[in-house]
């Protein structure tokens, strides 16, 4: 009988995106149990939205995440607009949604980097945050900030993006378009990353749906269901369907993924072409009372964003529920008898975002 | 499956100059719309307190009593709600990211005293009035 061993994992590790920890229980090669351990970053945002107006938490609610933080703002916004009665203009739905996309194309491509050199090709990976560097150019150009751009207020948008700078962004993102089928054909077509891919941490589509798993995640078990399909902001007006893929393991992840940065680029140009001029604000009155709930596609999956408010300046309550914090515990089950090689691949195939799950 | 998927990127790569900017020997570009750090004009500002009420990591300390405004721009998120709420418009978002220090030091601006206001000129002291115009002494 081999013995057994336990090895610590994070928070602090080369591969880790973020700080978690996982207690690996080894039998040599083989992980036959995972503990976890989570709040090495919790700040306690939530508990911060009863100490700050709450025409100013939107600041803090967008610092929750560096990668998901345009969604973060929006989302909240969304909730207490909702809460108010205020209607957006339609122009602030098309810029918010523009720069959802952008936010979601910036997002997967610092996961594929992060994916390629967790199996160790960091040429891949730097040629991925290369490609990256582009869309942050546009974000500073539009917002002012390369990952926190706060652009949000209750009522709309703080900057407009006039139309010559929307053209000149769907130019570039024509030449992204270009690079980006070269970079992505290394990850689907090269034998060495399909050996570390293809078969690796395989979930069912039965056990996504008892697990209650979230994003493209869920998508690769074969379960079509995008939160963008609600119709919010301007995605009613968009074209699109859910991006989905039968085989369920982390190359499945991966297609997934690669095929929504494609996506992405051309719900940017359906909604750059669609945009309709006017103002992009409308000014708020009074405080928020009562509550609401808005669901959102963030690029891991669906987010939830709880707001209640009692009458005055502070709210009451912001409870969000992210994406990952639905895939932690599949994550857990996948890795349980893998080889101890595959564990960065299956923390990565989540797309973890460790700082969303403990504000 | 293929081999070479990646062969052409770093053919290119080989040849090519690297993609990494030489910071800081050369200066950084920033955008026209980057939020860098503030700037107060204290000539302009009035002392009222709302850039530091606004400020969501309290960076902005201000000082009636002793006519001072300071910033800790280490603490400082470059959200610009100091800037939209200024009643006055003398707080600026400027480009350049604050500049790396041994020490998170603070900026502190004073206001200067005003310029003191011209006063009417003293009534003279005479023991008796004028005699009236008009009146013939006699």
């Amino acid at each position: 009988m081999s013995t057994r061993s336990v090895v610590p994992f994070g928070p602090h590790h080369p591969v880790l995106p973020e700080p978690i920890h996982l207690d690996l229980v080894l039998e040599d090669e083989k992980v036959v149990d995972v503990i976890p351990s989570i709040g090495f970053i919790h700040r306690g945002l939530e508990k911060l939205v009863e100490k700050r107006d709450f025409r100013d938490f939107v600041y803090v609610a967008e610092r929750m995440c560096g990668i998901c933080s345009f969604m973060h703002g929006m989302s909240y916004c969304e909730a207490v607009e909702h809460i108010m009665g205020v209607e957006l203009p339609p122009r602030a739905k098309y810029l918010r949604t523009i720069w959802c996309e952008l936010s979601r194309l910036h997002s997967h491509l610092l996961w594929l980097g992060l994916l390629a050199d967790a199996f160790g090709f960091e040429s891949l990976f730097m040629q991925c945050w290369r490609l990256r560097e582009k869309i942050l150019d546009m974000f500073e150009a539009s917002t002012g900030g390369r990952l926190i751009f706060s652009v949000n207020k209750i009522g709309g948008q703080r900057r407009d993006m006039d139309n010559a700078m929307l053209h000149g962004f769907v130019e570039k993102l024509g030449g992204l378009e270009e690079d980006l089928k070269g970079i992505t054909s290394t990850f689907l077509a090269n034998s060495a990353v399909n050996s570390r891919l293809k078969g690796v941490g395989y979930m069912t589509k039965k056990m996504a749906q008892e697990y209650g798993v979230a994003g493209p995640f869920m998508r690769a078990s074969g379960i079509a269901r995008d939160t963008r399909k609600l119709g919010y902001d301007a995605y009613g007006d968009l074209n699109f369907e859910p991006i989905t893929s039968t085989e369920g393991d982390c190359y499945a992840r991966t297609q997934v993924r690669v095929r929504e940065l494609f996506q992405s680029i051309d719900l940017i140009r359906q909604a750059v072409a669609k945009i309709p001029e006017g103002p992009v604000a409308v000014p708020i009155r009074g405080f928020p009372k009562g509550e609401y709930m808005v669901r959102v596609e963030q690029p891991r999956g669906e987010a939830i964003y709880y707001v209640k408010a009692n009458g005055t300046k502070f709210l009451d309550r912001f409870r969000v529920r992210t994406p990952t914090f639905a895939n932690v515990p599949a994550m857990i089950e996948l890795m349980k008898g893998c080889r101890l090689s595959e564990i960065p691949m299956l923390i990565l195939t989540i797309d973890p975002c460790v700082s969303c799950i403990e504000r | 499956m293929s081999l070479f998927t990646f062969a052409k990127t770093e053919f290119h790569n080989l040849f090519s100059r690297p993609v990494t900017e030489q910071y800081p020997q050369k200066p950084k570009q920033f955008k026209e719309r980057t939020r860098g750090h503030i700037e107060n004009n204290i000539d302009l500002c009035i002392l009222c307190g709302m850039c530091a009420r606004k400020c969501p990591s309290n960076a902005i300390t201000v000082n009636r009593a002793e006519r001072t405004w300071e910033i800790r721009p280490f603490s400082c998120v470059q959200c610009g709600s100091c800037v939209e709420n200024c009643p006055k418009k003398c707080l600026s978002m400027c480009q350049s990211y604050t500049r790396p220090g041994p020490e998170q030091t603070a900026r502190l601006l004073r206001k200067p005293q005003p310029a003191a206001k011209p006063q009417p000129a003293a009534k003279p002291k005479f023991s008796a009035a004028p005699a009236p115009v008009g009146k013939s002494a006699s």
